[in-house]
């Protein structure tokens, strides 16, 4: 097994795969749509020995592949992954497959393009987080952009080019600066290696040069407050499947940017800066719960929710400093680290979850506006007890996933301050009170019109969706055990790493 | 006995699955046997686990069922602890639960009239319901079962949901679907002090367990944190504060208990199970599990105290000018949870459960008299237009008579003991705010009479029923409505004579309570009184007695004698009248305050902040200065050769000069 490329065949796999449907065109939608779903189920198949043969014990980069790529600028095709990346691949393989199905019978417009950009799009998601050369890293980082610049912009709604221009611009303003930080370690180190850079000394001014330019580009993939509105918009607009991966995988390549960048090679700038990352957090949490409240839009709302629910994730990963100053050791620290990552993990299920919901009823009613709707759940009744539960989830109800990295987070932040911890545990109120406020104008009551009336229940291919992403909520909410442990020794590595000076 | 403890749990749980995912196929008959069963086994094991625990065979457990997660060191862990107090508990829960799965096959027997015709959730409805209160039971034994904080949290939340998704049951009343809202963003507010109450737990003792928590606050008891600048606040009185602002927004205490009557929206027998016998309670429970941090923190005991005494007598007071039979019953079930508060707030927490278990018997008793009522009136619950309904349904008359004077104490049932207990521990309590509780409880004896007689006279005697369709059908319930009243009325009067002598004055609860020797109120009063005969032989002697027969008579003789009085009494109060009908406001306050000025915060944050500052000055702005910018550079570029060829020549000029001077 070990002699297999696996990491390759993850990457390339529903690449080529997308090519093909690509090229099989939409004469025959039916085997193109049946193609797509091979791909990716294979893809996902070709992904579980990632974790099955995954080394708990060591913080090592496993499943290495590595090769020249272009020597003269000592640029190499290194793959590899630890407990941090490989949860996220294996997200990223699962939740792909359902993101097929889900486009199913909904898009009829050039089904092959659709399936073929969101293949690709999985490929270069996984290339993402297994790319240990800082050049390869930011070749996919940036395709990443290609496929979700198209899937808003030609299956997306009436006003998706303003949306797809502000996601475009917003997020390649962004890396810009963090090609230039690359480019400038690589003059230092005389190589691209990740790694390398890890361990690379940086002046203080340098570590904080080069940790804004990390920031400008993964807070506004987070999204961090107040880089964050173009998550709105594009949500608003992108098909469904786009929202999914958009929410599900996309927003957690910041969250990874911070941990495999950012705070390894940045230590002491992540130290002098974490009271504005926290501060920032902070400001997702509560003020973004405010704002979520008041939205009228469906996926306004869950697009709002998610920008909070991230906050927990770049807190947990920021208090790490105050928490080592305050009791001497970095005890309680890995607790938000891990927090943080569970988070991650979970919102990709959650997320997803809920804008599949949203997908679900904008199918049939054509209509993401709460106001339009009322008592679904007379007419949708199997539906309505899996938003429910999905709902619950968001608000982070104990037993579901959702409730496991906000819990871990919220321990971690009260050995920081009781203030952070006392913000951060709003969420509580605040989540629970925008998500159900929804649910209830949504799902409750009595039948609001006839087109509610008209409702048909999930049908089969949804059930399977839905069902799918309800277990796996649940099952990372009863528990968490098997996720914490993947990454526990990563986390451990790295938290040992960066509580050491660089200067 | 590990196993015996799994299938306490599990086997209501397999009923909830059952019945929730394949009630279509099983059929209403088998969703209810399936859940009853489950229950039944459940509560069979539990009452022979609390024999066990009687005839001293069973041990103390305390172990663990799967680990959760290990991060950091910090060990997350399911398990059980079947202590004493564990097994009152667990016997309470499932008893009355299964009481209450068998009266439900009465209670929801034609539910599918609650539902419009076409609606597919009414569908099955029924299969719904045993299913949720499968789900319930299993929610709860697993709270009191827990060993550790977690899964103390776990069960909290999932009783809660359990309690949301009862309250909202009939989804398509708009009163039920914002009261269960209500409930649920109620407790949260509470649950965000009782997860903080844990985070410092964590911090300080960097455990989640129960007996490593225990064994750990003793050497933090003189601990000081700083939370607002340099003022020293003592840890334990931030935990215990933290964990019992949880237990205000479970058990409802003041100021949010305004979840409470509002979820008499839900069905009546989820009324007498959740929100009347045993989850309510799960806050005095909890704060009991806890004592060993309690009795280290005088200032949090007073500060249970104080809102406990609070909550006993103005709630109470609410109670007498009600007019929903329910509500009546939920605003005394509010100042019966004050009254198991000051217990606790006194350190008498073996009153406080002793009443638990009391009030859990007679008020899921009173809540079924009164469905049982509601039945026969034909879902009519103001009791004005009831009346001499003794006659119709002399069962459901008779046991509501014995759930009526157990509530108010009277000498011999159960309520009376506890009731008594409470009442004369508070009275030996030294703590800050003991006279104001004393003097509250005190009061509160009458008001508990005159409410509760108020309704039972009003609904029982006197001619009527004063509505007249209601008359023409009133007969008494079937027998699956009656037997559990039966079921329940036995221990609501004679369990109370033959526990108290061991759960108070004895040492029944000696491993699982802890209480410092200058807080033994207990003790205190053990050395007057020395047992049930005891408690009854100063019956005479003491105030509480006399009060709730002046209770009694005042609801006599308003209600039955003179029944203008009640009016002109109105008329003479207005203002006080009015407070209480409107329950102080709170309602209206809470409504404008944080419901209103959230929605006002989000909208000024969303339209100020992100569409104003962000978007429209920021974003577009900068994109609009960028295309402005580019216009600007645009004219430069005309594609005209002369213009070129013009500022090539500037450029040359400027270029000769530049040289010519340096």
């Amino acid at each position: 097994m070990s002699d297999l490329p696996i990491l390759s065949l993850v990457i390339w796999l529903p690449i080529i795969g997308g090519i093909l449907v690509l090229a099989s065109g939409d004469k025959q939608a039916n085997i193109t749509r049946w193609t797509a779903l091979t791909v990716a189920i294979l893809t996902f198949i070709v992904s579980l020995p990632l974790w099955s043969g995954f080394d708990t014990s060591t913080a090592q980069m496993q499943f290495v592949e590595r090769s020249v790529w272009i020597s003269q600028f000592n640029i190499e095709y290194y793959l590899g992954i630890d407990g941090i990346s490989m949860p996220l691949i294996v997200l990223t393989t699962f939740i792909s497959v359902f993101v097929i199905i889900a486009g199913w019978e909904v898009i009829q417009y050039k089904p092959s393009q659709y399936m073929a950009a969101f293949l690709i799009m999985e490929g270069v998601m996984v290339g993402v987080f297994s790319a240990l050369d800082a050049m390869l890293f930011y070749v996919f980082w940036e395709a990443m952009l290609i496929p979700m610049f198209l899937i808003i912009g030609v299956w997306g709604g009436p006003n998706r080019v303003y949306a797809t221009i502000k996601f475009f611009l917003y997020t390649f303003f962004g890396s810009v600066f963090m090609l230039v930080a690359l480019i400038y370690m690589y003059f230092k180190s005389g190589s691209f290696d990740i790694l390398a850079f890890h361990t690379l000394k940086l002046t203080l001014t340098e570590q904080i040069l080069i940790f804004i330019a990390f920031l400008m580009a993964f807070a506004v993939k987070v999204p961090m407050w107040p880089v964050h509105t173009w998550l709105p918009d594009a949500h608003v607009e992108a098909p469904t499947g786009g929202s999914v991966i958009l929410a599900a995988i996309m927003l957690k390549i910041g969250g990874y940017g911070f941990l495999r960048f950012s705070l390894p090679i940045t230590p002491d700038a992540s130290s002098s800066l974490d009271w504005m990352m926290i501060t920032l957090s902070l400001i997702a949490v509560v003020y973004i719960g405010f704002v979520a409240l008041v939205q009228k839009d469906m996926k306004k709302l869950i697009a709002y929710s998610s920008i909070a629910h991230m906050g927990f994730v770049t807190l947990g990963f920021f208090i790490v400093f105050m928490i080592a100053q305050n009791s001497d050791s970095a005890s309680g620290a890995v607790l938000g680290m891990e927090g943080g990552m569970v988070q991650m993990v979970s919102h990709g299920f959650i997320s997803a979850a809920m804008f599949l919901c949203v997908g679900v009823l904008y199918d049939r009613m054509h209509s993401r506006d709460i106001g339009d709707y009322g008592g679904v759940v007379n007419t949708m009744p199997i539906f309505g007890g899996l938003m429910v539960f999905f709902a619950m989830a968001n608000a982070g109800l104990p037993g579901t996933s959702g409730f496991v990295g906000e819990f871990m987070v919220i321990l971690a932040s009260f050995r920081a301050d009781f203030w952070f911890a006392f913000l951060a545990a709003t969420t509580l109120i605040l989540g629970a009170a925008y998500t159900l406020w929804m649910v209830k104008r949504v799902m409750f009551g009595e039948v609001a019109n006839d087109n509610v009336a008209a409702l048909e229940d999930i049908n089969r291919r949804e059930l399977l969706v839905l069902g799918s992403l309800a277990v796996a909520v649940l099952v990372l909410g009863l528990w968490p055990a098997p996720l914490v442990e993947v990454m526990d020794a990563s986390i451990q590595n790295l938290l040992k790493h960066i509580v050491v000076s660089k200067l | 006995m590990e196993n015996i403890y799994l299938l306490i749990v599990l086997s209501p749980l397999v009923g909830a699955i059952i019945a929730g995912f394949w009630g279509g196929q099983i059929g209403r008959v088998g969703a209810h046997w399936v859940t009853s069963a489950g229950v039944g086994i459940a509560a069979v094991l539990s009452l022979f686990v609390l024999y066990g625990f009687i005839s001293g065979d069973n041990q103390v457990f305390n172990g663990s069922v799967y680990t959760w997660m290990v991060s950091d060191g910090l060990k997350m862990e399911v398990g059980f602890l079947v202590d004493h107090l564990t097994a009152v508990m667990i016997s309470v829960v499932s008893f009355v639960s299964f009481c209450i799965h068998i009266y439900t096959i009465g209670y929801m027997a034609d539910d599918e009239h609650n539902w419009p015709q076409e609606s597919l959730a009414g569908k099955n409805s029924y299969q719904r319901f045993f299913s949720y209160i499968s789900l319930f039971t299993f929610s709860m034994l697993m709270l009191v079962m827990s060993n550790n904080f977690l899964q103390l949290f776990f069960g909290w939340e999932a009783v809660g949901l359990v309690s949301y998704l009862l309250i909202g049951f009939w989804s398509v009343r708009p009163t039920a679907i914002l009261a269960n809202m209500k409930a649920f963003l109620v407790n949260r507010v509470g649950d965000f002090g009782f997860i903080l109450g844990i985070a410092a737990v964590v911090m300080y003792t960097n455990s989640l367990d129960y007996a490593e928590v225990f064994k750990a606050v003793p050497g933090l008891a003189d601990t000081q944190i700083q939370i607002f600048g340099d003022t020293n606040w003592s840890l334990m009185s931030v935990i215990g504060i933290l964990l019992f602002v949880g237990a205000m927004g479970k058990s409802a205490q003041v100021p949010l208990h305004v979840w409470l009557p509002d979820s008499m929206e839900g069905p009546t027998p989820i009324s007498a199970l959740i929100h009347a016998a045993t989850m309510v309670t799960a806050g005095v429970f909890m704060v009991a599990r806890m004592s060993p941090i309690y009795e280290l923190s005088e200032t949090a005991l007073s500060f249970i105290l104080v809102i406990g005494a609070t909550t006993a007598m103005f709630t109470g007071l609410i109670g007498i000018v009600q007019n929903d039979i329910k509500r009546v019953v939920a605003y005394s079930t509010l100042s019966q949870l004050g009254y198991m508060m000051v217990a606790l707030g006194a350190s008498a927490y073996a009153a406080g459960i002793f009443h638990l278990m009391t009030h859990a018997f007679f008020k899921a008793l009173l809540f079924l008299a009164a469905g049982s009522v509601i039945i026969g009136m034909h879902h009519k619950q103001d009791i004005r237009d009831m009346g001499g309904i003794r006659k119709y349904m002399p069962k459901t008359y008779w046991t509501a008579l014995l759930g009526s004077l157990a509530l108010i104490g009277f000498p011999g049932f159960s309520g009376f003991f506890s009731k008594d207990a409470i009442i004369e521990a508070v009275h030996h309590s030294t703590i800050a705010g003991s006279d104001y509780a004393y003097a509250m409880v005190l009061a509160g004896v009458f008001v508990t009479a005159l409410y509760s007689f108020r309704m039972f006279f009003l609904v029982f005697h006197g001619e009527g029923p004063r509505d007249e369709h209601a008359r023409e059908h009133l007969h008494e319930s079937p027998k699956v409505v009656t037997i559990p009243l039966v079921l329940l009325a036995i221990p609501s009067v004679c369990i109370g004579y033959f526990t108290v002598d061991a759960m108070l004055f004895g040492d029944w609860f000696a491993g699982a309570l802890h209480v410092l020797p200058q807080h033994d109120t207990l003790g205190e009063l053990g050395k007057s009184v020395h047992g049930a005969n005891s408690m009854l032989g100063h019956v005479f002697l003491s105030p509480p007695f006399y009060l709730a027969m002046a209770g009694l008579f005042v609801a006599w003789f308003i209600y039955m004698k003179q029944p203008s009085l009640a009016e002109k009494i109105k008329g003479l109060f207005a203002p006080i009248y009015t407070l209480l009908d409107k329950k102080y406001f709170f309602d209206e306050i809470y409504q404008a305050v944080f419901a209103g000025g959230s929605r006002g915060i989000g909208s000024f944050f969303w339209n100020k902040g992100d569409r104003k500052l962000i978007d429209e000055i920021i974003i577009n702005g900068s994109a609009n200065n960028v295309g402005r910018f580019a216009g600007l550079v645009r004219n430069i570029q005309t594609g005209y050769l002369f213009h070129y060829a013009f500022a090539m020549i500037l450029g040359l000029l400027f270029l000769l000069t530049w040289f010519v001077i340096f």
